[in-house]
């Protein structure tokens, strides 16, 4: 990585329907003080010397095919998957989280939501994993509030996957609280090496204390400064 | 050429939207409906001489998500004997 903290080099992809891109970008730039680099989907390459990489939430390509399907195949992804392949730290929100499944970086799928409907509210979430860059600044086991906006989070994998990610450390964060019919509550994967998370929560969309609760809150802000703390201490 | 694809949850995979449709039924009076599974039809043109493996290969990579989806591959018109 080689980042000094002046110079953390943080992207965000922009594709066709996403609509949390500039709230990630803001996110970020909130704890890094740098400004966040704006990548387009149609993108060969990725900019050089990025430091981390997100994909944020929205309806790539109108969710056509499968959530997340088309953009996984755009010309940006190719490039994903080499530089994540490499070791560079990827976040995948909402329809980020799809579009790294079905890119084949994180394992399983996310189903339309068990109850069918779209749900968009500030849900409970149990810290599962603290040894990963995007959750080294959180306590085990502890409550988090993060916002969920989706209509497709309900995380399947086979029982062999789940049984997997769950004997590696691999689930980051699960639901507190009946949400979505993800399996086993999962609310957000890790990869082999844990540099890359996929969630369905917003993090983004909990930066600052808001003046009610059901406003998200701070909580999010945290895996930022998590990451930043990880990578640029490495 | 025209191929019709249809991609369908695996077996043991939840279907909420075919579980709402079963339940509908129900509710209009269809008695003896055992089970309800929503899929997706994805109707091809593609040149005469493309090959299974091309189609398959289209299905793994694109058409259907393998983790959650089987897929069936249908050749809607045969070529003139």
């Amino acid at each position: 990585m080689g980042a000094g903290s002046n110079a953390f080099k943080a992207g965000v992809i922009t594709f066709p329907g996403s609509n949390c891109d500039r709230d990630m970008a803001v996110a970020l730039e909130a704890v890094t003080g740098t400004p966040t680099i704006r990548i387009w989907h149609g993108d060969a390459d990725l900019p050089k010397g990025l430091d981390f990489l997100a994909l944020p939430g929205g309806f790539s390509y109108g969710d056509y095919l499968r959530s997340g399907a088309m953009a996984a195949k755009s010309p940006i992804m190719r490039a994903v998957v080499t530089a994540a392949e490499g070791g560079l730290p990827v976040l995948g929100v909402c329809n980020g989280f799809q579009v790294l499944t079905e890119a084949g970086l994180l394992p399983g799928a996310l189903m339309r939501n068990a109850g069918q409907t779209f749900i968009c509210r500030t849900v409970p979430l149990k810290v599962t994993n603290t040894s990963s860059p995007f959750t080294q600044g959180f306590d085990i086991g502890e409550t988090i509030r993060i916002p969920v906006a989706h209509h497709d989070g309900n995380y399947f994998a086979d029982d062999a996957t789940l049984d997997m990610l769950e004997g590696e450390g691999r689930v980051a964060f699960r639901y507190e609280e009946p949400v979505n019919g993800s399996q086993r509550d999962i609310a957000g994967v890790l990869s082999a090496n844990g540099r890359i998370l996929g969630m369905m929560p917003h993090p983004e969309r909990a930066i600052e204390p808001a003046a009610h609760p059901s406003m998200g809150g701070a909580d999010g802000k945290r895996l930022f400064e998590s990451v930043l703390a990880a990578l640029v201490s490495v | 050429m025209k191929v019709r694809i249809l991609v369908s949850l695996k077996p043991g995979v939840l279907d909420p939207q075919g579980r709402a449709v079963h339940h509908a039924l129900d509710g209009l009076g269809f008695a003896g409906v055992e089970d309800v599974r929503i899929g997706r039809v994805v109707e091809l043109d593609v040149a005469d001489d493309t090959s299974d493996e091309t189609l398959k290969s289209m299905c793994d990579k694109l058409l259907a998500n393998t983790v959650i989806e089987d897929y069936a591959i249908e050749h809607v018109e045969k070529e003139p004997a």
